[in-house]
């Protein structure tokens, strides 16, 4: 992080109660927990005075609110997901930067006032990001409202009165922005453990803005905030993240690192760092378009026999496409567990084995196909006595009903440091 | 015998009209403010208790919820509402007790016609101030139970008109419910018309001089709204919903009016409009259909 900024570091971080109260019931919110676990530890160490909070979560009509009570205390309950269970919270705020950071949104032109009010309900999101991130209330908080009429310029400005209150009053601050990114649960019950994000589109625009993110494309995401609130009914619109453009600096010399990405009842859940970084990246095209032989008549265009590059799945170690389609069959090359976000390797065969069925799934659809439509698969462990179980677990969840012919064969190594690879073959 | 809706009253909650009451049970106090709703709410108050009603139902939408319909679950909540937007107005001590066994009817008959309802059974839920200032001002006395009903999301997710739908469905069923349950039951809508607010409040929150609608447009589409309830046409008041909510960021798109004319069968008799102010520009009018008297 840039040492004269007084941000040392900042987290988009997800605010659903699900992550606190019940993370075992679903992979996914197992997996966020355990990210906002790594999170904890990392804003532990963190050379900090202040925690500033923006929650997507604490509504606001009547400009913008600081909070100012020094010890919020009490017993909340979300009133949508009470059934989880209660959420105690006995918080440290550090009121008198609350009173100055409303002072300098005021200077900006901004109405912004501090709320000190016994019994005051501190919003869900506020409650998980600073109970599962500051444990212990080792740094006091201050924690600014999201106002719901506030536009671009009014969010980016709130941002920058913040820097401004950080600079005037000496501080140095973690920020936390709890935000979801799309924002469309599931109206209905669902089965926990078979979470996922609502729709296609809202997976695709999430994971977008997440390969922007974590390349510290702040600015570029800014840009497109409106598009994305629009395509996939982005959390308030997404304007948490003008608030922190404006508070950080409206450019892309930032280093990113997504930490995990996973949905919570159909909405995109997402933990992302970002810290400063001396060189601003090269403009980039909003949609990357593969580099393809047009003239073999190769391409990514659906329903054309020929390979598949699949956008946004994480690249061929090799000089190979995701897939190739041969009339009504789509043959995949051997697929692995990286991250396509950022090139990560889970840890340990379960892991690794959800994760490659996702990259799977992600090829499979892209290619017109799906998982219901594979007829052969090809298991490759580097490890059978070990990972055999954990990976026959996860195949069975997900194949169980397709009943697919499969092959299970141990090999020495795999191209990267990998323990598990499926090649499947599938119609389209 | 059978129960009946005895009324349905669109009952808008500002928290402002309970602090310029100046209610005991709220800590904030007041020099009064918004004195025509105030007063509106009495001649309704009056209307509505003479009527003698068993419970009072209210459908608020502070209380959002997002998988299906649900009911205040317990037999009393006490506790403190603080208004999160205006915290500095709404600081209330509610005790109030919920006929259960009507809401576990209502979720019944939900539940019957393909729906989701669910009993919320937390003791240290907290009463949203939708809910309270509405039933505080039709009953400030707290002495009749009420049934608590959340607002679905789902209106937020489809089409203004996927949404009214469904509110629509949620009012059959709580008529049949009422039928069965043999209750005498006023409807409480918690909705204010228009709803695009001020963004500034003045030092003295009171301030009447400060009061007015929104814009011109918002308050003609408030008064072609109240035209249509005196005129007794619900069914095309029904309709023009979905256009209220486009042009006036209007609160009914929650649901609460469209489940309450539904449950009253679209009644074709003029409403009696007790008042209609603004409150930091939002437009807020409260309206009676009187079930005993009709037309």
């Amino acid at each position: 992080m840039n040492s004269s900024h007084p941000v040392v570091a900042a987290h988009i971080v997800p605010g659903h109660p699900h992550i606190l109260l019940a993370p075992e019931r679903s992979p996914g919110w197992t997996s966020l927990r355990k990210s906002y676990q790594a999170l904890a530890a990392d804003i532990a160490a963190a050379e900090a005075d202040v925690l500033l909070v923006y929650s997507t979560g604490w509504v606001s009509v009547i400009g913008h609110q600081m909070q100012a009570d020094p010890n919020p205390r009490w017993l909340h309950v979300d009133p949508n997901w009470y059934e989880l269970g209660d959420m105690p919270y006995d918080f440290r705020v550090d009121a008198a930067f609350g009173h100055a950071y409303a002072a300098q949104a005021r200077a900006v032109g901004l109405e912004a006032r501090t709320v000190s009010y016994h019994g005051f309900p501190i919003d869900t999101g506020t409650v998980v990001a600073l109970t599962l991130a500051n444990a212990g209330n080792r740094l006091p908080a201050s924690i600014v409202s999201c106002n719901m009429y506030s536009e671009k310029k009014e969010s980016v400005l709130l941002g920058q009165a913040a820097a401004r209150a950080l600079w005037a009053e000496k501080k140095r601050a973690v920020v936390l922005c709890v935000t979801s990114l799309s924002s469309r649960y599931e109206v209905s019950e669902i089965d926990p453990a078979q979470d996922r994000i609502s729709s296609l589109k809202d997976d695709e625009w999430n994971r977008k803005v997440l390969e922007l993110l974590g390349e510290g494309r702040l600015e570029d995401v800014s840009q497109v905030a409106r598009e994305f609130a629009h395509q996939a009914n982005a959390d308030m619109r997404f304007k948490a993240i003008w608030w922190l453009a404006g508070l950080l600096g409206q450019h892309n010399r930032y280093r990113g690192r997504v930490r995990d990405y996973q949905p919570v009842w159909g909405t995109g859940a997402a933990l992302v760092s970002l810290e400063h970084a001396e060189k601003e990246l090269a403009h980039k095209e909003f949609d990357d378009v593969p580099d393809v032989d047009v003239s073999a008549g190769a391409g990514s265009a659906r329903g054309a026999d020929g390979p598949v590059f699949v956008p946004g799945a994480p690249k061929p170690v090799g000089t190979y496409p995701h897939a190739r389609r041969v009339g009504n069959m789509l043959f995949l090359s051997g697929i692995g567990p990286r991250s396509p976000l950022d090139n990560s390797i889970p840890e340990g065969a379960e892991a690794q084995s959800r994760a490659v069925i996702e990259n799977i799934k992600s090829i499979l659809a892209a290619a017109g196909s799906s998982l219901e439509r594979v007829v052969d698969v090809t298991a490759y462990l580097t490890h059978m006595e070990r990972d055999f179980a954990a990976f026959n677990k996860v195949y069975a969840e997900h194949f169980a009903a397709i009943q697919p012919t499969r092959t299970t064969v141990e090999v020495g190594s795999l191209p990267t440091a990998i323990d598990v690879e499926l090649k499947v073959v599938a119609t389209c | 015998m059978p129960g009946r809706i005895v009324a349905g009253v669109l009952a808008p909650h500002p928290p402002h009209l309970v602090y310029g009451e100046n209610p005991e049970r709220n800590e904030p106090r007041s020099e009064g403010g918004w004195e025509v709703l105030r007063w509106g709410y009495e001649r309704c108050r009056r209307s509505v208790l003479a009527l003698k009603p068993d419970v009072l139902i209210v459908h608020s939408p502070h209380w959002p919820t997002i998988v299906g319909h649900h009911l205040l679950g317990l037999p009393e909540f006490h506790g403190l509402s603080v208004d999160p937007i205006f915290p500095n107005l709404f600081r209330y001590h509610f005790d109030m007790r919920v006929d259960v066994d009507l809401a576990e009817i209502i979720a019944g008959e939900i539940r019957a016609a393909g729906m989701i309802a669910k009993m919320m059974r937390n003791p240290k839920f907290r009463v949203d101030y939708g809910t309270i200032t509405s039933c505080a001002m039709i009953n400030p006395a707290w002495d009749i139970p009420i049934v608590g009903m959340s607002s679905n999301i789902a209106p937020f997710y489809y089409s203004n008109e996927v949404g009214q739908a469904a509110m629509v469905e949620l009012g059959q069923a709580t008529r049949r419910a009422i039928e069965k349950s043999g209750r005498r039951a006023v409807l409480l809508a918690s909705n204010s018309l228009s709803h695009r607010h001020f963004t500034t409040e003045g030092e003295v929150p009171e301030d009447m001089s400060r009061e007015h609608p929104f814009r011109h447009g918002q308050y003609l589409w408030d008064m072609q709204m109240i035209r249509l309830m005196k005129e007794g046409r619900t069914r095309e008041l029904l309709a023009v919903l979905p256009e209220f909510e486009d042009h006036t960021e209007s609160e009914v798109k929650s649901g609460a009016l469209a489940w309450m004319l539904s449950a009253l069968g679209l009644p074709t008799f003029p409403a009696e409009v007790h008042a209609y102010g603004t409150v930091i520009g939002t437009g807020n009018a409260v309206v009676e259909w009187n079930m005993e008297r009709g037309s």
